[in-house]
């Protein structure tokens, strides 16, 4: 019997030969990143009594969340985070200025695959995009893990996603995992490791990659994976990442799944997630019509620059319905600056998009909240009530070209009706 | 490692952003225990009394990592938390701060909204005092018992490191 992703890493990760799901195990993480809870880490770290750190280098402090501060109260929690970094020779800190943790890290080749990587982030899932085991945990958990250099983890079962492509036009990777979360529901896979395999897959770009993986989180998996190619490859290369830097990891043909799961991608429309549940998932047309307030194009799932780009391709020479709002917020400085130089923040702004600072903004509710009664059509990750401003408003998710459509219309719309076919194809 | 108390009982997939909403998550802990839960039932943070049992359904403590929901409900002064089942962060995350969480498929189907529940967290026991049904939950590794027992993963570290040295 082979192994399968989970197993060969935490086995790695623990230093024993082999490990089967249900092990638990001692587990040193490559990377330890800490967010807008790093403070509490801190503060955690002063309740233990100790000032030695394990090694400072495996230590990554993003300052994402609630950025900049908007009270006295964040910025002394941010200033104690900066301070902390520079007297501990923490090098990984990246200041308010940079974006969503989970996207700079990635960017500047602190992410490489065959890691184990631990967060104060439950989306921390996303790492598997590029052949990483990562996952959420507290912060106390981080602290310890500052110190000790392990924590304890239990080797988790693995679930196989088979996706067959090509996708068809205008559905995109959160398409294919709001389908997933839909027919798997919110603890489809609580605990498990989710693999992504198929035709689909192969090849795929590690924009749309980080999509499928920071989703996982939403069906409650504890790692996410798709196999590193040569579209990895490339992509660590342009971080700064040389090939002879990592050492890949692929579970065994023969490893144990619990389960297996297909998707047929060629046959799949637009999907939406609608109130209050990642997992009540609709298609496009039973969505369509719906009035919404507000547009949000943000978060680690799907504020990308290739997501902006797509989100543009709608916007361009149209604007933005009266009175609807379209807040635009870029994952990353990095970003940003590729969708000024490029233009694409230029057909953003022409179309009447608000565009804020890189880092969470609404999604973690900090600015582009609602009223109550309102609607918003985002292109994050959760529709929890409450998580954007009142009770008593509503989120639906969906990818940016149905946001971009959405905003352009005013009520929930279907991005094929804005996209010209390639010649040839049947619509 | 026992409670005795009210069964304060809540439905499934509840996510950490209704223990604390995301508006009161920077705010002190003592708001955060005023409000735990509140859009669910006001009356469990008014109410509430040291020792009484929060039971709730499948998939406890979905969505956001937020350490602080788990904080907020140890700091109503419950003697734990008996779940159909957790999401895995948030189960950690009990662990961690020496809050009792028992896994008991099939427990919210067996009590009713101000039961008197006795559990036993080391032998998994569950004893419904009004119906006198006991139900037996998952057992929790004896690693996880020795974080419980030292309040959690910081003072088993704490009393780690003081042993070393």
């Amino acid at each position: 019997m082979g192994s399968t992703f989970a197993e060969k890493l935490l086995a790695r990760a623990a230093g024993e030969g082999v490990t089967q799901a249900g092990q638990i195990v001692d587990a040193y993480p490559n990377l330890i990143m800490s967010h807008a809870a790093s403070w509490r880490c801190i503060r955690t770290l002063e309740k233990l009594g100790t000032d030695k750190l394990f090694d400072p280098d495996r230590i990554a402090m993003v300052m994402d969340h609630n950025s900049p501060a908007y009270s006295a109260k964040t910025a002394g929690d941010q200033k104690l985070c900066r301070e902390f970094a520079a007297s501990h020779g923490i090098k990984k800190f990246y200041d308010v200025d940079a974006g969503i943790a989970h996207v700079v890290l990635i960017e500047e080749g602190h992410v490489r695959p065959g890691m184990l990587l631990i967060g104060t982030d439950s989306h921390s899932t996303i790492y598997g995009a590029l052949g990483v085991a990562g996952t959420g945990v507290g912060f106390s958990e981080v602290t310890a893990t500052w110190v000790c250099g392990y924590l304890w983890m239990m080797v988790p079962e693995s679930i196989k996603v088979v996706i067959e492509g090509p996708l068809s036009h205008g559905v995109y990777a959160k398409d294919v995992m709001l389908k997933l979360i839909g027919e798997l529901t919110a603890d489809g896979a609580t605990y498990c490791s989710v693999e992504f395999h198929g035709s689909y897959v192969e090849g795929l770009s590690v924009s749309e990659r980080m999509t499928l993986c920071n989703l996982a989180m939403e069906v409650g998996a504890k790692f996410a994976y798709v196999p590193p190619d040569e579209v990895t490859r490339e992509y660590l290369e342009r971080c700064g990442v040389a090939r002879d830097a990592y050492e890949e990891i692929f579970p065994d043909s023969d490893a144990r799944y619990v389960r297996e799961v297909h998707i047929d991608g060629e046959t799949l429309v637009p999907q939406v997630a609608c109130p209050d549940t990642v997992d009540n998932v609709k298609s496009i047309e039973d969505v369509a019509g719906t009035p919404v307030n507000q547009v949000f194009i943000g978060s680690c799932t799907n504020a990308k620059y290739e997501d902006l780009v797509e989100a543009a391709s709608i916007l361009r020479g149209r604007h933005v319905a009266p009175g609807v709002r379209l807040i635009v917020t870029p994952a990353s400085k990095q970003v940003l600056r590729r969708a000024i130089d490029s233009g694409v923040m230029s057909v953003l702004l022409d179309s009447g998009a608000l565009v804020t600072n890189p880092g969470c903004g609404a999604c973690a509710g900090d600015g582009g909240v609602m009223a109550d009664g309102e609607v918003t059509l985002s292109t994050a990750n959760r529709n929890f009530r409450g998580r954007m401003g009142s009770y008593d408003s509503e989120i639906y998710l969906a990818s940016p070209v149905v946001a971009a459509a959405t905003a352009v219309r005013g009520v929930i719309a279907d991005p094929r009706d804005f996209i010209a076919l390639p010649e040839g194809s049947i619509a | 490692m026992k409670a005795r108390g009210r069964c304060w009982k809540f439905g499934d997939n509840i996510p950490t952003d209704q223990m604390v909403r995301s508006d009161r998550a920077i705010g002190s802990m003592d708001d955060m225990r005023k409000h735990v839960l509140e859009n669910l039932n006001p009356a469990f943070a008014r109410d509430v009394q040291p020792g009484d049992i929060l039971v709730a359904g499948r998939h406890f403590g979905q969505s956001s990592g937020r350490a602080v929901a788990p904080k907020a409900l140890q700091a109503t002064g419950i003697g734990g938390l008996v779940v159909d089942s957790a999401a895995r962060l948030f189960y950690r995350n009990c662990y961690e701060i020496g809050l009792p969480l028992l896994q008991c498929p099939g427990i919210t189907a067996g009590v009713d909204d101000g039961d008197i529940l006795a559990v036993d967290f080391e032998s998994g026991i569950i004893t419904n005092e009004r119906s006198n049904v006991s139900l037996q939950g998952e057992a929790i590794p004896p690693f996880l018992m020795d974080m419980l027992r030292a309040g959690g993963l910081i003072p088993m570290a704490g009393r780690l490191a003081e042993e070393e040295q």
